[in-house]
């Protein structure tokens, strides 16, 4: 069992200043699964998240002790080359963000970054990336429109297809539903499983249902703190710590 | 309306209104002098001015000592001086923008940047003319010409580009270079790919607004570029050029016909007022345009 683990974080600080917002994490992230990281807000989720493709790079304060491989590769080695490591960790974010340019140039951005210039091979990762994003067949006849034009939900599925685009071997999701509609999350929560079979999914969410609809394993963190971790069923039928069946069952949060 | 508020208290009511009536209206003729101002000002040139405004007054050339002709190499002068200047300060300024709102830290560097420009765009104009007649004119014997001119007047307009820029390059939301940065681009990438197209209708209007505060611009070009007169329009960048603005003042003050050009000097007035007005309203229209598109 080499390589079934694509994250293993051990004794993992992260500090913003003097305020330490991540302490002493320990957790493995198995591939081609979906992990879940719920908690109540402030508890340093995303910050955890944002650590596996060095997005917390962007904040001038923020630092890290501890160990944190991807692939075996420690993500905060000096060495360690952040462009690739983001190519293959992609991202989707809270508030759907797409760039103000066509549905079909967002899609093409990863792909054009790393030199593909092709105008066919470049329609194939297009087309591929929006089929797997489910989105397809709403914008095949208006990939030329803007992609701030779409829905909110359709405009998430469009950031996944960005993400997809680049091949990524793991897809990183800060809150990915909670700007959007009943009908859209259902719609990106099935996507969701649907990509688990190539894509490993860290997805970060407030919404406690979704964690135990979709996700395989579940991590809950509290004050920076990771207090439980491991199997999605085993956390919300039988919790082994007070904290979470407290968190699980609403009486905090 | 009226007579639900008559029966109480209308007596104390009037005395406070009359009051504050009064300075009501002074801060409404204060408010309105300045566009009275305009309107006499725009009314007296174009009064004047309409008089000799024709096809031929904008494309023919001074006749009979400038009493006579049009003023076609006049506005070539201007046109040529401000694009000139304009491609020599966009790349400058746009450059200092990202550096400003991408690169910089806080620190010596950015504090000197930041003070000499604020200090440059507090500098009078004729300055910027002293200065570029020491050193594009004399020094780097440029001579009078349409480079040491525009040169001149793209210092002058640097600090408006930067800030302008600048300004532009920071409404682009953190979330597309977020997402751009989680795409694996590099910064540079970044700001080339998403930051700076997203920008530019920005950074475009700011150009626009700079292009029209310079064609105007007298002292600047006075001692590094006008010419009281020449026949044509210049045929290489080392020859000095005639400007509307400059030839306002020559008309005005220099001539031995100062009576004769008076129709001249107010057509040219007016041509030149409305360059800047249909320059300024195109940048205007351009920034509440790209306002009203802005989705983000």
């Amino acid at each position: 069992m080499v390589d079934k683990n694509i994250f293993e974080i051990k004794d993992f600080n992260i500090y913003y200043g003097d305020f330490i917002a991540v302490k002493n994490i320990a957790l493995d992230i198995e591939i081609n699964r979906i992990t879940a990281i719920i908690g109540p807000s402030g508890c340093g989720k995303s910050t955890l998240l944002r650590a596996l493709n060095r997005m917390n790079d962007l904040i001038p304060s923020s630092r890290v002790e501890g160990r944190a491989l991807f692939q075996g590769v420690n993500i905060y080695d000096k060495d360690t080359d952040v462009i690739e490591l983001r190519r293959r960790v992609g991202m989707v974010f809270q508030k759907p963000n797409p760039f103000p340019s066509s549905v079909y140039e967002n899609v093409a951005f990863g792909p054009r970054l790393r030199g593909i210039k092709k105008k066919s091979l470049l329609d194939e990762i297009v087309e591929n990336a929006l089929v797997k994003a489910d989105l397809w067949k709403e914008v095949k006849d208006k990939l030329n429109e803007p992609g701030l034009g779409l829905s909110g939900g359709q405009m998430q599925r469009l950031c996944i297809a960005r993400s997809l685009a680049q091949e990524p071997e793991v897809i990183l999701f800060d809150e990915p539903t909670s700007a959007l509609d009943p009908i859209s999350t259902g719609h990106i929560e099935n996507l969701l499983q649907e990509l688990e079979k190539t894509v490993t999914i860290v997805i970060v969410t407030h919404n406690m249902q979704q964690a135990a609809r979709i996700s395989n394993y579940t991590a809950f963190m509290y004050i920076g703190e990771l207090v439980e971790f491991g199997d999605t069923n085993t956390i919300f039928v039988n919790p082994a710590n007070k904290l979470t069946e407290e968190y699980i069952t609403g009486r905090f949060g | 309306m009226e007579k639900i508020h008559k029966p109480f208290g209308l007596v104390r009511r009037k005395k406070f209104n009359l009051k504050q009536g009064f300075f009501l209206s002074l801060m409404r003729t204060f408010g309105f002098t300045g566009a009275i101002t305009l309107f006499i000002i725009l009314f007296f040139v174009a009064y004047y001015g309409l008089q000799v405004l024709s096809w031929d007054f904008i494309t023919q050339p001074p006749l009979e000592a400038m009493t006579q002709g049009g003023i076609f190499p006049v506005i070539m002068g201007t046109v040529l001086l401000t694009m000139l200047c304009m491609i020599f300060v966009i790349p400058i300024g746009v450059t200092t923008a990202i550096f400003l709102a991408e690169y910089s830290k806080p620190g010596f560097m950015l504090t000197a940047v930041m003070m000499s420009m604020y200090t440059l765009a507090g500098v009078p104009s004729v300055v910027f003319g002293l200065f570029g007649l020491g050193i594009f004119v004399v020094a780097l014997n440029f001579g009078m010409s349409l480079l040491a001119g525009s040169l001149t007047l793209a210092i002058m307009v640097l600090p408006y580009i930067i800030s302008t820029s600048e300004e532009a390059l920071k409404a682009v939301p953190f979330s597309f270079r977020e997402a751009s940065l989680a795409c694996g681009a590099t910064k540079w990438q970044t700001i080339r790919k998403v930051v700076l197209p997203t920008a530019m209708p920005g950074i475009l209007t700011g150009a626009i607004l700079g292009t029209a505060k310079v064609s105007g611009e007298t002292a600047p070009i006075m001692f590094t570029a006008a010419a009281f007169f020449t026949p044509g329009i210049p045929k290489s960048l080392f020859e000095p050029v005639m400007a509307l603005p400059y030839h306002i003042y020559v008309l005005a003050t220099a001539g031995t016909h100062i009576e004769e050009t008076r129709p001249i000097q107010y057509g040219t007035a007016l041509v030149l007022i409305l360059l800047v007005f249909s320059m300024n309203l195109l940048g205007i229209i351009l920034r509440s345009r790209q306002r009203k598109k802005r989705s983000w």
